[in-house]
C-alpha cells in the first residue's frame, strides 16, 4: 500500500467524531475523577476527602476478591472461546447455502439483549422447570446454579461460551476466507499435512484477527455486567461477583460514590494497561 | 444549566488543565519540530514521542496506585518517582 | 475424518438452539403450566402471552422505542464515522495514531462507570427519557466500532481510485458521495450490522438514560419481573420477541458480512 500523505487539515473530517466520542467520554470522565475524591451524601453536597477512597479500596479484601474472580473468569473464557470458535470455524462449509445457514444461526446469540440472554440461561438452567437443569440432575449430579457456587460458575461460563462464541467463529472465518486457493494447491502439491497446513498456512493468516478477537473478548469480558447478574445476581454469596456487579453494588446500592468512583478508575487503568499491551502487540504483527 | 452534579474541586481542576496544557503543549511541539519516525527502546518497543507521553502517564497512574497501596498518602513521593519515570521514559524508552 | 467434519458446526448449532428453543417453549406456556411440571413441549398451547404484549402499549411501546434509538444511532455513529475512517486511511495528521487509540479506549471504559454522570449529564442538558439521548450515548462505544471496521475496508481500496477522480475534476464532497461510498458499500453493511447489534443489546445505559417516554423493551422486562413476581410466560415471549429484529437484521446482511469480511481486514 502506498504512504498515506500527511494532511494536517484531516482533522477536520475527524472533528465530528472527535466531538461526539468527547462528549460522552470526557465529561462522565471527569466526573468520576471528581467524585472520587470526594464524599457525597446526596443534594450535590460535596466533602473533598484527598486519596482515602483510593487507600480503601486498594487495601480492601472485598476489591482483591472481585478483581481476581476477575481476572479467572476472563481468563477461562478466553482460552475456552478462541480455540472453540477457531475449531468451528475450519469445519465450516466454504461454499452453498451452507454458508448462509451458518452465519445466521450462528450470530443469532449476539443480537439477543443481554438481560433476555441472561434471563434466558436462568430459565434454562434452573434445577426445577430447566431444561439443563432437569437434564443434569437427572443424571445423577448435584446441580443447582442458585445454591452452589461451582455450578453457579459453570452455568456463568457456559452462558458466555453460548453468546460470544460466534463472534471469534466470525471472525476466524472471515481470516480463512481471505487465504487465496492457490496456497492450499501449492499445500497439496508439496503434500503438506493438514496440520503443517494449518500451521503454516491458516493458523498464520488468522493471526490478525485472532488478535482482535482476543482483544475484544478480553475488554467486553472485562466488564461484563448485565448476562451474570441477571443469571446469579452475583450469588451465591459473592461467588460471581465480578468487577462491575460489584461496582453497581457499590455506587447505586450502598450510595458511596466516592469508593465506587476510585474503583472505577482503577478498574479502567487495568483494563488501559492490559488493552494497550495487546495493541501493541496487534501493531507490531501488522508492520511485519 | 448548573455544573454543580460534576462536582468539581480546585485540586481536580488543576489537575485537568495541567494535563490538557501538557497534551497542548506535546502537540505544538510536534507541529513545530516534528519528533520525526520512531525510534527502538530499551524495550524493544518503536515509540514516537506522543507514545512515550503515554507510557509516562499510564506508569505515572500506576506508581500512584502502588504508592497508595504500599506506603499511603499523601503521595507525594510518588510525584518524586513519576518525575524520575518520565525522564527515564523520554530518554531511553 | 473429512466425512465428520460437519458434525463439529452442527453440533455447535444445536448447542446455540438449546436455550432458545426452551424459551420458545416457555413462551407458548401459561405460568401455572411452567411453574407446574416439566414438559419439552406445551401441553396447553396458549398464545395468551403474545397477545397480551401486541395489545398493551407498554409492551409494544418498549419494542418502538428501543428500534427508534437503535436505527438513531446507526445513522449517527455510520454518518460521523465515515469522514473520520477516511482521515486515517488516507492522511497522516498531528497525533493520528493516538487519536485511534483514544476511540478505542472508549471501549473499555466499564459502562457501570459511567451510568451516574451520564444521568447526570443528559438531564443537565434536558435530554433525559428522549430517544436522542440513548442514541448518543450509545456513540461512545459504537462510533469506535465503525471507525474501526471502516478504515479496515478503506484501506483495502486502492489509492488510484482518490487520485484519478481527483484528475477527472470531481471534488472531495462529490468524490466521497459520488463514487467512494458506492465501492465500500459492503463495509458500510458491515458497520451498521455491527453498531446495530451493541445498541440492541445494551441495557445498563439505555436503561439509566430513560424512565417512561423511550423506555427500552428490555427495561420493561426487567419491571416486570421484579413488580409483579414471577410472569415467566410473559417474561418468555418478549424475549423471544427481542430476538426477531436481530434475526432479520443478520438476514439481510447475511451476503454482505460473507463478502464483506472476505474484503476488508475485520
Amino acid at each position: 500500500m502506498a504512504a498515506k500523505t500527511a494532511n494536517h487539515k484531516a482533522w477536520w473530517l475527524v472533528a465530528p467524531v472527535v466531538a461526539l466520542v468527547a462528549f460522552n467520554a470526557l465529561i462522565p470522565m471527569m466526573t468520576v475523577v471528581n467524585y472520587s475524591f470526594q464524599e457525597t451524601f446526596g443534594d450535590n453536597v460535596f466533602f473533598f476527602e484527598g486519596f482515602k477512597w483510593y487507600e480503601q479500596v486498594l487495601g480492601s479484601e472485598r476489591f482483591h476478591a472481585a478483581l481476581g474472580r476477575q481476572l479467572a473468569f476472563t481468563f477461562t473464557i478466553l482460552v475456552i472461546e478462541i480455540p472453540l470458535g477457531v475449531a468451528v470455524a475450519l469445519a465450516m462449509p466454504r461454499k452453498g447455502i451452507g454458508v448462509s445457514v451458518c452465519l445466521v444461526l450462528m450470530a443469532l446469540p449476539l443480537l439477543i439483549p443481554w438481560n433476555v440472554v441472561g434471563a434466558m440461561w436462568n430459565i434454562f438452567a434452573l434445577p426445577d422447570i430447566g431444561l439443563l437443569g432437569r437434564a443434569l440432575n437427572g443424571l445423577g449430579l448435584a446441580y443447582d446454579f442458585t445454591q452452589d457456587p461451582t455450578s453457579a460458575w459453570i452455568t456463568t461460563i457456559v452462558m458466555d461460551v453460548w453468546h460470544w462464541t460466534s463472534l471469534v467463529v466470525l471472525l476466524a472465518y472471515a481470516g480463512l476466507r481471505s487465504i487465496p486457493e492457490a496456497y492450499y494447491q501449492a499445500a497439496k502439491i508439496d503434500g503438506a499435512s493438514a496440520w503443517a497446513i494449518f500451521r503454516h498456512i491458516q493458523l498464520s493468516k488468522m493471526k490478525r484477527v485472532l488478535t482482535i478477537a482476543v482483544l475484544l473478548r478480553f475488554m467486553d469480558s472485562f466488564m461484563i455486567y448485565t448476562e451474570p447478574f441477571v443469571l446469579t445476581g452475583g450469588g451465591p454469596g459473592n461467588t460471581t461477583t465480578f468487577l462491575s456487579i460489584d461496582l453497581v453494588k457499590i455506587a447505586l446500592g450502598q450510595f458511596d460514590l466516592g469508593p465506587a468512583a476510585a474503583m472505577s478508575l482503577i478498574y479502567f487503568l487495568i483494563v488501559l494497561l492490559l488493552s494497550w499491551v495487546f495493541y501493541s502487540l496487534m501493531m507490531r504483527n501488522e508492520e511485519r | 444549566m448548573s455544573l454543580s452534579w460534576m462536582a468539581w474541586t480546585w485540586q481536580t481542576a488543576t489537575f485537568f488543565i495541567l494535563l490538557a496544557m501538557v497534551l497542548a503543549g506535546m502537540g505544538l511541539w510536534e507541529w513545530k519540530r516534528p519528533g520525526g519516525n520512531p525510534r527502538r527502546g530499551i524495550f524493544g518497543l518503536d515509540t514516537t514521542r506522543g507514545d512515550r507521553l503515554f507510557i509516562t502517564l499510564l506508569g505515572s497512574g500506576f506508581i500512584a496506585l502502588g504508592w497508595l497501596s504500599f506506603i499511603g498518602s499523601p503521595p507525594y513521593g510518588a510525584l518524586v518517582i513519576c518525575a524520575l519515570w518520565a525522564i527515564f521514559v523520554f530518554r531511553r524508552v | 475424518m473429512r466425512r465428520f467434519k460437519w458434525l463439529v458446526p452442527t453440533l455447535y448449532i444445536v448447542f446455540l438452539m438449546l436455550p432458545i428453543y426452551w424459551l420458545l417453549n416457555m413462551s407458548f406456556k401459561t405460568t401455572n403450566e411452567i411453574l407446574g411440571g416439566f414438559s419439552l413441549l406445551p401441553q396447553d398451547f396458549t398464545l395468551e402471552n403474545y397477545k397480551k404484549i401486541f395489545t398493551d402499549p407498554t409492551w409494544y411501546n418498549g419494542y418502538l422505542n428501543s428500534l427508534a434509538y437503535v436505527v438513531f444511532n446507526t445513522v449517527i455513529s455510520v454518518c460521523a464515522a465515515l469522514p473520520a475512517a477516511y482521515a486515517f486511511s488516507r492522511y497522516r495528521f498531528l497525533g493520528d495514531k493516538h487519536l485511534f487509540f483514544w476511540l478505542l479506549t472508549n471501549r473499555m471504559a466499564p459502562p457501570a462507570v459511567f451510568a451516574l454522570p451520564f444521568f447526570q449529564l443528559y438531564s443537565a442538558i434536558g435530554l433525559f427519557d428522549t430517544h436522542i439521548a440513548v442514541a448518543l450515548a450509545h456513540c461512545l462505544f459504537n462510533i469506535p466500532l465503525a471507525v474501526w471496521i471502516l478504515e479496515g475496508f478503506m484501506s483495502g481500496v486502492p489509492k488510484e481510485l482518490d487520485e484519478t477522480a481527483y484528475i477527472d475534476g470531481h471534488s472531495f464532497p462529490s468524490f466521497f458521495v459520488k463514487i467512494f461510498i458506492p465501492t465500500i458499500t459492503a463495509g458500510i453493511g458491515v458497520a451498521a450490522f455491527f453498531c446495530f447489534m451493541f445498541s440492541w443489546v445494551e441495557l445498563l445505559l439505555a436503561k439509566t438514560l430513560t424512565s417512561v417516554e423511550a423506555k427500552p423493551i428490555a427495561a420493561t422486562m426487567t419491571r416486570t419481573a421484579s413488580t409483579s413476581g414471577y410472569e415467566l410466560g410473559l417474561l418468555a415471549a418478549a424475549g423471544t420477541l427481542t430476538i426477531i429484529p436481530g434475526a432479520f437484521v443478520i438476514y439481510f446482511v447475511r451476503n454482505y458480512i460473507a463478502k464483506g469480511f472476505a474484503l476488508g481486514r475485520v
